[in-house]
């Protein structure tokens, strides 16, 4: 069949539907890799890449809804970055400006790999997917969607359109590690959000475990000790706490990028010092 | 629309790709294709940028984009820096400052630095490493290149003063 640059969602659906095999492909920053090595056919293509709809987002009362063909370079623009802050910075961290340009928050979730850097942050917030197909549209919870290490809920036939999450009042902070600033694949990652108006603080976790997951105990205890009112410094010991419950909730593995015990400290380091961000950027 | 034959729009000319094979990247068309051999592969992964184009005016990496579905976008290859036979102002500052070795990173820096220049004239040296931190240099230890973007910069403010003076 070739390759079908679908100019609208709607077209996009039914050409999926009439082949149901063909390779959806956005900006090509992961299946092109795999293409180059031989690995991904590229005999049958749906491109999704001029598809406005996709590139679209929308602010609405306390939601926003981010198209799933928003590049890593669109994400980080202000207009976004000051609604979700901690998902721009995940998306500043993303490789190269080069990467930036092409990858797309659609393509980082259908891969579905434990270090996809928007994740931690999309289940910190408890994101949620908007799918759509021939035969309709679905949502899924962005903790269901990843189902394993590069696996996901998609059925056949599926495009992602939309992810949407809630508008959280307060700062917020992405941290990842790698071995140098550019062009890093995380080692552990981190994204804090404070909710003032939940009074929670929602913690997401990545390369620590197959699937990116909430740290939900760590995450009691420092609502609980978080001064509300004021937002004062917290205590070295609850900090301490805090970042030990992190570590204490991951179940990392030895792998070429680092060891468990390695990601186990650096994941308690990210949580000490996103917290003690989160801090310093309330009292302003 | 399918890609079984397709037309390639690069540096403003047409290029129909007659015997194409679906799964080839831009990077590849481009060389062994069009021979248009200035755009470099080294990784075919993203990660070294020394295949770097413009597409639509932004800068990727060509190995990464699938060539049939780059189908009515410009493409701009460093071939298309420069007019005619002159070398552009950014080509002709990597000669001052030495900042070519092997030159094997040269052409995919060059597409870089000229598009940063373009947006932004006068960049501070941490947009500069921003902004070619997806290039790779195993050879200059990017010293010169960094001085070759100097150069360059300061030859274009110096420029756009003029104009505005008359
Ligand atoms: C050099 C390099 C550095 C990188 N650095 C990082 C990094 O630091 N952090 C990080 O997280 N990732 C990184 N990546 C991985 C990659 O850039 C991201 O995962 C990117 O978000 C993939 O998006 P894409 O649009 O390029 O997807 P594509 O490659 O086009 O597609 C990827 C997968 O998603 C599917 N897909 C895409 N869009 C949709 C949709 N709307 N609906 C259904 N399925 C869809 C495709 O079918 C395919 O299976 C890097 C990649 C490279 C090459
Ligand atoms: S050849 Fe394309 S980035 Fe290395
Ligand atoms: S000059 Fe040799 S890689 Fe840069």
């Amino acid at each position: 069949m070739g390759v079908i640059i679908a100019k609208s969602l709607n077209e996009a659906c039914v050409v999926l539907a009439e082949n149901p095999a063909t390779t959806v492909l956005a900006g090509g920053t992961d299946l092109m890799v795999q293409a180059n090595r031989g690995m991904q056919s590229m005999d049958s293509v749906l491109d999704l890449s001029r598809i406005l709809e996709l590139k679209e987002w929308t602010l609405k009362d306390s939601e926003i809804v981010l198209g799933a063909g928003i590049s890593y370079t669109d994400l980080a623009e202000p207009q976004i970055a000051t609604v979700v802050p901690a998902l721009a910075q995940a998306a500043r961290t993303v490789g190269s400006p080069q990467i930036r340009n092409a990858g797309t928050l659609g393509g980082n979730l259908a891969t579905a790999s434990p270090a996809g850097d928007t994740i931690p942050v999309l289940v910190a917030m408890d994101a949620v997917l908007q799918l759509k197909s021939s035969s309709g549209n679905r949502e899924v919870a962005i903790t269901d969607f990843i189902t394993g290490v590069k696996s996901n809920a998609l059925q056949a036939g599926e495009i992602i359109q939309s992810i949407t999450m809630p508008v959280f009042q307060g700062p917020q902070e992405f941290l990842k590690v790698g071995t140098r600033n550019a062009m890093v694949i995380s080692v552990v990652s981190l994204a804090l959000v404070t909710d003032y108006l939940g009074r929670k603080l929602r913690v997401g976790v990545g390369s620590v475990s197959p699937v990116p997951f909430r740290a939900t105990e760590a995450e009691e205890f420092i609502s609980q000790e978080f001064d509300w009112e004021k937002n004062s410094s917290l205590s070295e010991k609850v900090i301490n706490k805090f970042s030990d419950m992190v570590a204490d909730s991951t179940k990392p593995i030895d792998d070429h990028r680092g060891t468990a015990d390695y990601r186990k400290h650096a994941v308690g380091i990210l949580a000490k010092r996103a917290l003690e961000r989160v801090c310093a950027n309330g009292e302003s | 629309m399918t890609s079984e034959i397709y037309t390639l729009t690069v540096n403003g000319n047409d290029y129909q790709i007659l015997d194409g094979h679906p799964s080839e990247s831009l990077l590849w068309v481009l060389r062994e294709r069009l021979e248009l051999s200035g755009s470099k592969n080294a990784c075919e992964e993203g990660e070294c940028g020394s295949c770097t184009v413009l597409l639509d005016g932004e800068i990727v990496c060509s190995c990464l984009v699938l060539a049939a579905s780059a189908v009515g976008r410009e493409i701009v290859t460093i071939e298309g820096l420069g007019s005619g036979n002159e070398i552009s102002d950014v080509q002709q500052a990597f000669v001052d400052a030495g900042a070519v070795q092997c030159g094997f990173c040269t052409p995919g820096l060059l597409v870089a630095i000229d598009q940063l220049l373009n947006t932004n004239p006068d960049p501070d040296d941490l947009t500069v490493r921003e902004a070619i931190s997806g290039n790779l240099c195993r050879c200059t230890g990017y010293g010169r290149i960094l001085e070759a973007v100097r150069i360059a910069s300061n030859s274009r403010t110096v420029q756009n003063e003029e104009e505005k003076g008359k």
